[in-house]
């Protein structure tokens, strides 16, 4: 056992305070979103910060979801994760793997192909030509495709695959398997962990995605959570002058309500995956 | 002769036999690599050679090969501008901020965590820190406005109730990088601290305890044990980390500058937005993204030559 002298555990307190207050710096004021978002107009006007409501009001999600405009968007949300996370991870899987073996010829100048988009591209305006061009403009497909691949992701799940051992393909091989079939039915499944933590990285990102929405979906009909979540919160925010005070300023609960329920379905995913993803981010980065 | 000719003949056309063999034994591989190397060729090619109408005076009707050609024009446009100045001023200072007071929060945390021995508070305290980074930066815009709102907004509530007065943080060009930098700080820190964790956990015990025997105590095993053995981490991180320097990130960005902090907080990426899709002004647009692009390139590739020059691997 460790020896444990004075300034040890002096060290140790203070360490474990200062991340105690840490961890409340990372989760309050979310915390204090989430209160509010149960506290009546009234008390937030008094007290500013409420932790605990004293009168819970379900006014502000009343609100929301009287409307169909979030309830709809928030489908959207769903529908575009969903699609897009699936996409995502079949395109990575099988161009990973098709690059992880040695039978593939040319795969060095592939990869170099795909790493030296990380170093360099083109920008916004090309890159929203070619999806204007493609006749993508207002389609679902435009927030989807044009992410089909990260290449970072790409690069750590070649890694993994890649230490899998040679062994293993061979014996699959000697037992009349083809690659599709080694794929499916040996790789896939002894890779679950590392696909459940891409997958979540995926979905955070389509989930969470604002930018390629909003250049690429102009009918406020077919948008997802994120730019709605953006409105209401420049709606409310009468700091400034640029957006003119002829729009009807929502109360603080309904930006909190907003906020949180933006923000929950991805939340609720989370503590089912964290548990796969530090060793899945590690797996691939090991060899990196 | 004749023999001669029809031999290598045989032979060339053995191997072009062999090669198809082999593809066809691998068949499945080769039909798994063409959907990703088709997504790489029309999202991440394609608009690489699109900057060539950086150089064009592009319309729509004529389209990228027929629009004219213009040299220089955009660029001298862009060299000249009094934004110019501003843009490049604004993207530096807030990727340096980044560096300076960012990029060392990840590794400090990483470090104290690594020194807790209680595993279930350890654990705690990760999936605590990781949560703000499933924040949408919409959502944590939406978080800085509920807080720092001069309305009632619990930050200004209490510097008043302190005897202090109201400031206005959101409109205001004085605090815009300061927010920017602690909202990056808030939301990445955390996360940040997953790949210094998993080099830490690599380091050989021996060495602690080999330190412990020669006397140190906790903060000299740090200092001489923990960091050195992850040093290489540091390195590549920081290597990504400049060879981001000028991609500050559209999202979070665009959703927090207003006309009243605009001139400190407009970089790069949301002047191509605006003057680009809003304004469609694309050739002009195109030459600032590829200027951009350029000293990101520059960035990485030197900070990467640096790297190996000074004995550590670099990332390529």
């Amino acid at each position: 056992m460790r020896k444990s002298g004075l300034s040890d555990r002096s060290f140790d307190t203070i360490n474990v305070l200062l991340l105690i207050v840490i961890s409340l710096i990372c989760i309050l004021p979310f915390l204090q979103i989430v209160a509010g978002s149960f506290a009546t107009q009234q008390e937030l006007m008094e007290k500013k910060f409420v932790l605990i409501p004293e009168v819970y009001s379900l006014d502000a999600y009343r609100f929301i979801f009287s409307d169909i405009t979030i309830p709809k968007s928030m489908m959207i949300s769903v529908f575009i994760t969903v699609c897009g996370t699936i996409i995502n991870l079949v395109f990575t899987s099988i161009t990973a793997f098709a690059l992880a073996r040695r039978g593939l010829r040319g795969r060095r100048f592939i990869m170099f192909l795909i790493v030296f988009t990380l170093l360099f591209d083109g920008g916004m305006i090309p890159a929203y030509l070619v999806v204007k061009e493609l006749g993508l403009i207002n389609t679902y497909w435009a927030v989807m495709i044009p992410n089909a691949i990260s290449a970072f992701n790409l690069i750590l799940m070649r890694n993994f695959f890649m230490s899998l051992p040679e062994e293993l393909f061979e014996s699959a091989k000697i037992d009349g398997c083809n690659d599709l079939k080694t794929f499916i039915q040996i790789v896939i499944p002894l890779s679950m962990a590392s696909m459940a933590t891409f997958m979540l990285f995926y979905a955070v990102n389509h989930w969470n995605n604002f930018m390629m929405p909003f250049l690429y979906l102009n009918t406020p009909d077919m948008w997802p959570v994120q730019i709605w979540l953006r409105q209401i919160i420049i709606m409310a925010t009468a700091d400034f002058g640029d957006f003119g005070a002829s729009i009807e300023i929502p109360s603080q609960s309904l930006r909190m309500a907003t906020i949180v329920v933006a923000t929950l379905p991805i939340l609720l995913v989370y503590p089912f995956i964290q548990k796969h993803f530090v060793k899945g981010v590690m797996i691939g980065s090991v060899k990196g | 002769m004749t023999n001669f000719f029809s031999n290598r003949q045989r032979v060339k056309g053995a191997a072009a036999q062999n090669l198809l063999k082999d593809i066809w034994r691998n068949r499945w591989l080769y039909i798994f690599v063409i959907p990703g190397v088709f997504y790489f060729l029309i999202f991440k090619y394609i608009p690489m050679g699109g900057v060539v109408i950086a150089f064009k005076d592009y319309t729509p009707f004529l389209g990228i090969v027929e629009s004219q050609w213009v040299g220089w024009k955009h660029f001298e446009r862009l060299f000249q501008n009094n934004d110019f100045v501003m843009l490049f001023r604004n993207t530096i200072l807030i990727s340096l901020y980044k560096l300076l007071f960012y990029f060392p929060v990840p590794i400090i945390l990483a470090l104290m965590l690594n020194e807790v021995r209680l595993k279930v508070f350890k654990r705690f305290v990760q999936t605590v820190i990781y949560i703000p980074h499933f924040f949408s930066w919409v959502v944590v815009a939406g978080i800085t406005y509920v807080l720092l709102t001069t309305e009632g907004g619990i930050v200004n509530e209490f510097i008043m109730w302190a005897g202090g007065e109201k400031i206005n943080f959101l409109g205001q060009n004085a605090w815009i990088r300061t927010l920017l930098t602690s909202q990056t700080i808030w939301r990445e820190a955390g996360w940040g601290t997953i790949l210094y964790l998993a080099a830490m956990s690599a380091v050989d015990p021996q060495l602690y305890e080999a330190a412990k025997i020669d006397g140190a105590g906790r903060f000299r095993q740090m200092w001489n044990v923990t960091l050195p053995c992850i040093r290489s981490t540091i390195v590549i991180l920081l290597i990504l980390q400049i060879g981001n320097f000028m991609d500050l990130g559209f999202e979070q960005i665009y959703n927090m500058i207003n006309a009243g902090n605009k001139d400190y907080g407009n970089v790069f990426d949301t002047y191509v937005y605006t003057i680009g899709i809003k304004e469609g002004q694309f050739s002009y647009s195109t030459a600032i993204g590829l200027f951009k692009s350029v000293i990101g390139l520059i960035l990485v590739l030197g900070s990467n030559y640096l790297a190996r020059r000074s004995g550590e691997e670099g990332i390529f």
